[in-house]
């Protein structure tokens, strides 16, 4: 096994380029995988089926189909049907679609999880829907979701270099240019690696203690 | 679609199936080796089996897919067949996942029932298989199904490294018609069919089991059991009692 450090100092610049292009994109994956969540669960909660039966339908499928798939689905159809966007923001609505449909199962968990008695406080106290739920739902079912949506955040950045398959010139975009250009494999791919592993522990570290502060 | 481009699809869902049984067959050897190992008495076998898995889970799926395609030849001069560097990739990956599920299934245990073991004085290998494992296995079902959804998911990712699978089949079938809403919509539902079959599978499988064991299959994902669920997919947060808390 032959390591050559050059090859790994030259890969550099690229990397940092590609780290900023995952980081980006994890971050506006988030986001939206955060806010859609929290607008599914909450529509799951309507009171007629017209609204829970496809929505429930909708976030099933895409949970159970593949985010490459879904990737390629909007990278190549959205432009025959005359909305072109980047290849970035393209595959940062997906990882954002895709995920959103697991933040939602755990929105609801945490909103189930909210004691029945608060249920029945606002309604003593004739809290209005919307102020029940701005006020004494959603602030106390958050708090429990954190560590669990900090899971999904590591989880994105794992799927992060699928935006790869989409022409994004991510970590593993870099890294793959990188080697056909110089036609070394090893040392690009294993620096990704190993970054990919030195970012999730350091992440899991940062859930562990965000965990610690809101749960206990 | 013409039928020659129907034949391509099918030899796609074929190869996929494949590829789905194979790496989740090697998956669920490495989650019971290591998720044992995990609980053992010494604490370098702890350590190593710690070890495997954070890193197999730190990493991404398809950089491993890479590794394994590209790199393993280059610097150790194997060259696996496409297949089953995809298995390899993909099964060493999703058992390091799994090794959570089996750590926190055999913790879930009521301890009870391991002292009665000792009591009784069977060695520790009886105690696994009598008293533990039994035990363990139904409860691991639900989230094992999961899991084999995502590993199905996975088997896409091979279609990167130009592994004839559904997914690639599908851009073939692309480039020939030169319209993509139809192929990939199609793609999508075949995908959904065969993970239903799965859910259906698993499901059966939970039933037969936890009646041996004299219980009844939860129905729905309890609010405790949804919060800590996110922990199959999550990297070291499972400090406490893993998936079953």
């Amino acid at each position: 096994m032959k390591w050559d450090w050059g090859a790994v100092g030259d890969f550099m610049p690229q990397f940092w380029d590609g780290l900023l292009v995952t980081l980006q994109a994890l971050a506006l994956g988030s986001v939206i995988s955060f806010a859609l969540g929290l607008v599914w669960a909450l529509l799951m909660r309507a009171p007629t089926r017209w609204v829970t039966w496809p929505v429930g339908a909708v976030t099933e499928f895409v949970r159970n189909t593949p985010l490459l798939v879904q990737l390629f689905f909007l990278f190549y159809v959205l432009p025959e049907w005359g909305f072109t966007f980047s290849a970035l923001t393209t595959g940062v609505f997906a990882i954002g679609l895709h995920y959103s449909t697991y933040t939602m199962q755990v929105y609801r968990a945490g909103i189930e999880a909210v004691p029945v008695g608060q249920w029945e406080a606002a309604t003593a106290l004739n809290l209005p829907v919307t102020r029940t739920w701005r006020v004494v739902i959603l602030p106390q079912a958050i708090r429990r979701v954190v560590p669990a949506l900090g899971n999904y955040v590591i989880a994105m950045l794992k799927d992060t270099p699928l935006l790869m398959a989409i022409t994004v010139l991510d970590m593993l975009g870099q890294a793959r240019l990188f080697s056909q250009e110089h036609f070394q494999f090893t040392e690009p791919l294993t620096v990704i690696g190993v970054a990919f592993i030195l970012i999730s522990y350091l992440a899991s570290l940062l859930m562990r203690a965000l965990e610690r502060r809101l749960v206990h | 679609m013409t039928s020659g481009l129907w034949d391509l699809v099918l030899k796609g869902v074929w190869v996929t199936v494949q590829l789905l049984f194979l790496s989740a067959l090697l998956a669920g050897a490495v989650s019971f080796v290591v998720g044992v190992a995990r609980t053992h008495r010494l604490w370098v076998v702890r350590f190593l089996a710690g070890f495997y898995t954070e890193v197999f889970r730190g990493t991404s799926a398809l950089i491993m897919i890479f590794w394994v395609y590209f790199v393993l030849p280059l610097a150790f001069g194997w060259q696996l067949v496409p297949l089953w560097a995809g298995a390899l990739a993909l099964g060493l990956t999703y058992g390091a996942y799994g090794s959570e599920i089996v750590r926190g299934a055999l913790n879930s245990v009521d301890p009870a029932q391991k002292e009665g073991g000792i009591a009784l004085s069977f060695t520790p290998w009886q105690r696994l298989r009598l008293i533990l494992l039994p035990q363990a296995v139904p409860e691991m079902i639900p989230p094992f199904s999961n899991l084999l959804i995502e590993l199905l998911k996975g088997t896409a990712l091979v279609s990167v490294i130009g592994m004839g699978d559904l997914a690639f089949s599908g851009n073939l079938v692309r480039l020939a018609l030169q319209e993509s809403a139809e192929i990939y919509t199609y793609l999508l539902v075949i995908y959904f069919v065969i993970a239903f079959a799965l859910t259906r599978v698993m499901r059966g499988l939970e039933k037969r089991l936890k009646a041996g064991v004299g219980g009844t299959p939860a129905r729905g994902n309890s609010p405790q059991q949804e919060l800590k669920r996110a922990e199959t997919t999550g990297v070291g947060a499972s400090s406490s009692g893993g998936v079953l808390g």
